[in-house]
């Protein structure tokens, strides 16, 4: 889609992996901390906690209503439950950083 | 939650390494993200969601003390999109 694409994406297996090269810590150990930093967060947010990292972000939580959709196929109406969601709010030091990229 | 209660949940999911250390993890964690997205990259983690960057076209604002117009330049903008097991762990019962 745009050129940005060309450098590659980003995984937990590269995360374990420069916290392997940092730290010194085995690959699977490594790995066992990204999950875990993963899971802490989901856990949190599962249960209706935002997750505020300073520096990085907030990761918010947002509630519904119940709303009338529309399947774009058949036109017919069917109700959209409530639901939550979640929506990530960036923090100024991470804007400013990703907006230098141009 | 904030970031020295996850540092707490760590370190007790991992009682065998240093709170320094697990500091130093979490540090590393979100500075690699922050990087890679500063690059121009894309950032994914199955279950939790992708991080990205989108384009942001230059326009004209203003100061909303004064009104006066200011050039705002074109600029790339963070973007989150929560993965699906995410979205379906947020489900209200």
């Amino acid at each position: 889609m745009d050129m940005m694409r060309s450098i590659g994406t980003l995984t937990r297996a590269d995360l374990a992996e420069t916290i392997n090269r940092k730290m010194g810590f085995s690959r699977t150990e490594s790995l066992a901390l990204v999950e875990t930093i993963l899971e802490r967060m989901c856990h949190a947010l599962s249960e209706g906690e935002n997750v505020k990292i300073s520096g990085f972000g907030s990761f918010v939580l947002r509630d519904k209503k119940e709303r009338i959709g529309r399947n774009p196929k058949t036109g017919i109406e069917v109700p959209i439950t409530p639901r939550r969601v979640m929506t990530f709010r960036a923090s100024q030091k991470l804007k400013d950083r990703i907006a230098q990229t141009g | 939650m904030i970031r020295s209660e996850l540092l707490q949940e760590m370190a007790e999911a991992h009682p065998q390494m240093r709170p320094e250390e697990i500091e130093q993890v979490v540090d590393i964690f979100f500075e690699e993200i922050g990087a890679r997205l500063a690059e121009g990259g894309r950032v994914e983690l199955r279950g939790f969601g992708a991080f990205s960057t989108r384009p942001r076209d230059a326009r004209t604002g203003r100061n909303p003390r004064t009104g006066q117009a200011v050039d705002v330049p074109a600029k790339r903008v963070p973007y989150f999109k929560p993965g699906k097991e995410m979205r379906d762990r947020l489900k209200v019962v």
